[in-house]
């Protein structure tokens, strides 16, 4: 496991700089864009990485209210925050495409754009949640918090096949049609950020999982220190009402 | 239409929020191992 680590990370930066090498040099340029249309291999994997790991904070938030299982818990959270940077990357990178290509930054109203904003606005609320509260029913909070939050997931992504909207309509189904290189080159790219995004993953679950040993380890130190002060307190009840 | 100005801008931004976020989690990995070497020591 110590060695899996490693070994996946040079091969996901090799992959990564493959898909970047085919991007920006293999890939042929579009007819009306120019070269900006490139930013498609960053885009559009970005925002399928971060439906993924949304959809899959549902999943372990279900799971999570069913059985109370903390690793589903801890999953849950790290796909959230993971999720959230990518999404992050698609709201930063879809205005820098659409400025040279629709003339403006941002279309106010469009619901692709809109439902994109806000599920961004969710999920950082559900992290706020989880960072700032501490009930002991935050968890649950935030599990129910992301069932509801992941209804936005599909309203997004089927947004552009049901509605008019200035977004483009989808690059693969929904009649969408997209150069086989094209296409080649982003399948590659999303494969690399999908490995990409499971380190991150992998890496962000190790720590929550550390946190919640020096956490523990805290509070058993707190409570020995407790004892030492007030040794009566650690008398059983039963004795100790005698 | 020349854009190359904005698709190196969104690939340098695309690294830079990962980059960010990267070091964020270097950030707190060290500081959780600081602080499980200060409860060895205890």
């Amino acid at each position: 496991m110590k060695r899996l680590f490693p070994i996946l990370s040079v091969l996901t930066a090799l992959l990564l700089g493959y898909a970047l090498y085919l991007a920006l040099v293999v890939a042929p340029t579009d007819a009306l864009q120019g070269d900006v249309y490139r930013i498609i291999y960053y885009h559009v994997p970005s925002a399928w990485t971060g439906m993924l790991l949304f959809l899959i904070n549902f999943v372990a938030s279900v799971i999570y209210l069913i059985r109370r299982s903390q690793k589903a818990d801890i999953l849950a959270l790290v796909c959230a925050e993971v999720g959230v940077v990518f999404c992050t990357v698609v709201l930063v990178t879809g205005p820098l495409w659409a400025r040279p290509v629709w003339g403006i930054w941002w279309a106010p109203g469009d619901i692709r754009l809109t439902s994109t904003l806000v599920l961004w606005l969710i999920y950082v609320s559900y992290l706020v949640l989880r960072r700032f509260s501490n009930s002991a029913q935050t968890q649950m909070l935030a599990a129910a918090l992301a069932v509801f939050g992941a209804l936005d997931v599909p309203l997004v992504y089927f947004s552009i096949w049901f509605f008019r909207t200035q977004h483009p309509q989808p690059v693969i189904g929904g009649g969408g049609s997209m150069d086989p290189r094209m296409l080649h080159v982003l399948l590659i790219s999303w494969m690399a950020f999908l490995c990409f995004g499971f380190l991150v993953c992998w890496s962000r679950f190790r720590l929550e999982l550390l946190r919640r040993e020096v956490e523990e380890a805290h509070a058993l130190e707190s409570l020995a220190g407790a004892e030492e002060i007030s040794p009566k307190a650690s008398v059983p009840l039963s004795r100790s009402t005698k | 239409m020349n854009g190359i100005k904005f698709l190196f801008a969104a690939y340098i931004a695309t690294w830079l929020i990962h980059g960010f976020y990267l070091a964020t989690l270097v950030r707190r990995f060290s500081r959780l191992r600081e602080q499980l070497r200060e409860l060895g020591k205890k």
